[in-house]
């Protein structure tokens, strides 16, 4: 059977649930009052989860958001797309699988899909490199951003990576280069470019393919400048003291809408959207739908003047004398 | 005395000694005398301004500040800052090992400038250009939302006045303390530096020790003609993150200039007393087309 992951912040809600699973599993036909206790313990669990998971800190999020049943990019395109054709390599150097291209059909548009992906075991994680992505990653996601902009296709980001790969041969390979140029692309791709953040946004690695004309937040996903671990190492050479740094990063869903970076947060069910996936789904589809919808009556020049609005507008900064 | 403290009392020991110069590192009276990073020896410190604070005995490109970078490459007396005033605040009250606010303080007094880039319109070999420095001595000059701001301006002033734009970088990558907003200032700078692009104005980049991360990442390699300083420490990720990540020790030259040079990644590496005059003949040929004056 497979091992189940267990957060550390849920583990007495994990151990109740544990034991709710025992006393139903005994034939209770006997014994009518202890069947209703059995119920009203039930109900209690769903209290406390639906407590737990409405205050979550921010470390806790981010717990969720690296969680290994957490939906994937690919369970989204599966779930929400139709008529789905997966595109391969940056037609330069290779095809790195941390990053999933396709073309697809969400509620009727007709779109490119680009996202970070990451495994559902071992041997996929491996192949996909934990969703951390070289260079030619993002030169792949570069090449369908072209594909999409020359046929008039709106682009769809999902975000959920770690970061962009620190190794020898991306360094090798440019992987600030490869990222600045994602960068440049995607603020003047002449098309709408919707991104949600399904798990973790993981520094520039996550922004090479992460912001747009909308930024859809999951409520439990976060996106941070660094990871709160590398935060914690670099602060205070501790990288145990990431729960701490986390709830000073402003790396929250909901920070991201006060910051005015992110558009909205998508609740998730208590307990995570590994919880309810389905449910997950849906908002998602109609959200992102209604989003295209909307940005699909705006002329190209004006959503370009837009959305460099919106990146000016971004930064808090004071104006001494001087 | 540890180890390291032994080896490097051995190596003063050796150099002074040698040339003649004060005989301790750590006695040497402040801007008189200054030990080379790189080769140890002890330099006056005047020969090294007159070798643009490159160590005559090894070569070794000493670290420069905001207003020394611009001294190098404009044109003398063509420099006028703008946005001096454009500072950090302290959006996200960050306080982690020590507050944002301390940090920028002392920052402040430790370099005296504002804010860790400097802009300004100036000429160089004649040509009009928008000219920024980003100084290492301000928080490793990390970019947070004033930096991100100040480097927009510069594009956008270009682009405005039909300049082009020549930027000296240095950075330790994006501000952590300013969190995403530090971030996003990646995606801002890209997208007025593709902005200058689009209307085919000149972008020039001189990269120089260390440029890492985010700004890296960002506008600094989005240059048309990208130039960097000889043993620049350049690249995405910090050498200790990778030797973390991969569990072993890096190759020698690893993410240098020259390596970058080799990997296609860099037009040319450029002796820092060259530079002036490289960047001069680049204008010469991108600015107008390369119509010769």
């Amino acid at each position: 059977m497979k091992r189940r992951h267990v957060m550390d912040f849920e583990r007495p809600l994990v151990e109740l649930e544990d034991k709710l699973a025992e006393l139903r599993s005994l034939d209770l036909a006997q014994n009518p009052e202890l069947a209703s206790e059995v119920e009203s313990l039930a109900a209690q669990i769903d209290v406390l989860r639906e407590e737990t998971y409405a205050s979550l800190s921010p470390w806790e999020r981010v717990q969720v958001s690296r969680h290994p049943d957490r939906p994937k990019t690919q369970d989204y395109v599966a779930a929400i797309c139709t008529d789905v054709i997966e595109l391969h390599g940056d037609r330069t150097f290779g095809d790195d699988e941390a990053i999933l291209a396709a073309l697809a059909t969400i509620d009727g548009h007709r779109v490119a899909v680009l996202g970070h992906r990451k495994g559902k075991n071992t041997s996929e994680n491996i192949a996909r490199n934990f969703g951390m992505v070289h260079p030619e990653g993002f030169r792949k996601a570069m090449r369908v951003m072209r594909l999409a902009e020359k046929f008039g296709l709106p682009l769809v980001t999902f975000i959920d990576t770690p970061g962009a790969y620190p190794g020898i041969e991306a360094e090798e390979r440019g992987q600030a280069w490869a990222i600045a140029e994602s960068l440049s692309l995607l603020s003047g791709l002449r098309v709408p470019v919707v991104a949600v953040g399904i798990g973790e946004g993981g520094s520039g690695g996550a922004l090479a393919i992460g912001f747009g004309d909308r930024l859809i937040m999951l409520e439990n996903a976060y996106y941070s400048v660094i990871s709160p671990e590398a935060c914690a190492s670099i602060l205070h050479k501790d990288a145990g003291k990431a729960a701490e740094v986390a709830s000073c990063l402003s790396m929250t869903a909901t920070d991201l809408v006060g910051l005015g970076i992110a558009d909205e947060v998508l609740p998730e069910p208590a307990g995570g959207a590994h919880r309810a996936p389905e449910e997950v789904f849906g908002a998602v589809r109609a959200r992102v739908a209604t989003a295209l919808r909307e940005l699909g009556s705006v002329g190209s020049d004006e959503l370009q003047e837009r959305r460099y609005a919106r990146l000016r507008a971004i930064g808090v900064i004071g104006s001494d004398e001087g | 005395m540890s180890i390291s403290d032994w080896f490097k009392a051995r190596e003063a020991r050796r150099y002074t000694s040698a040339k003649g110069a004060p005989a301790r590192g750590a006695d040497l009276p402040d801007g008189v005398w200054v030990t080379c990073d790189s080769c140890k020896r002890i330099v006056y410190d005047g020969q090294l301004a007159e070798n643009f604070r490159v160590c005559p005995s090894c070569g070794h490109h000493f670290d420069l500040t905001a207003h020394q970078r611009v001294e190098l490459l404009a044109d003398p007396g063509s420099f006028t800052e703008f946005d001096a005033g454009v500072t950090s605040t302290d959006p996200l009250g960050f306080v982690a090992a020590k507050p944002y606010v301390t940090s920028l303080a002392s920052a402040r007094e430790r370099s005296g400038l504002p804010e860790a880039v400097v802009c300004g319109r100036a000429t160089i070999g004649g040509h009009p250009v928008v000219l920024g420095a980003m100084d290492f001595r301000f928080i490793g000059a990390s970019m947070g939302s004033a930096v991100g701001e100040k480097v927009t301006r510069t594009f956008e002033v270009a682009l405005a006045e039909r300049r082009a734009v020549v930027l000296s970088t240095a950075s330790g990558g994006a501000r952590m303390q300013e969190g995403m907003l530090s971030l996003m200032q990646m995606a801002k700078t890209s997208a007025a530096a593709r902005r200058l692009a689009e209307e085919r104005l000149p972008y020039l980049s001189v990269l120089t020790n260390p440029t890492m991360g985010g700004v890296t990442a960002s506008f600094a390699v989005l240059a048309d003609v990208i130039l960097a300083e000889p043993g620049a420490l350049v690249g995405f990720a910090g050498p200790r993150v990778i030797e973390q990540t991969i569990k072993q020790h890096l190759p020698k030259g690893f993410q240098t200039s020259e390596f970058l040079l080799e990997h296609g990644m860099v037009d040319e590496v450029v002796p820092r007393g060259q530079l002036p005059a490289r960047v001069t003949l680049l204008l010469d040929y991108l600015v107008r087309g390369g119509e010769v004056a």
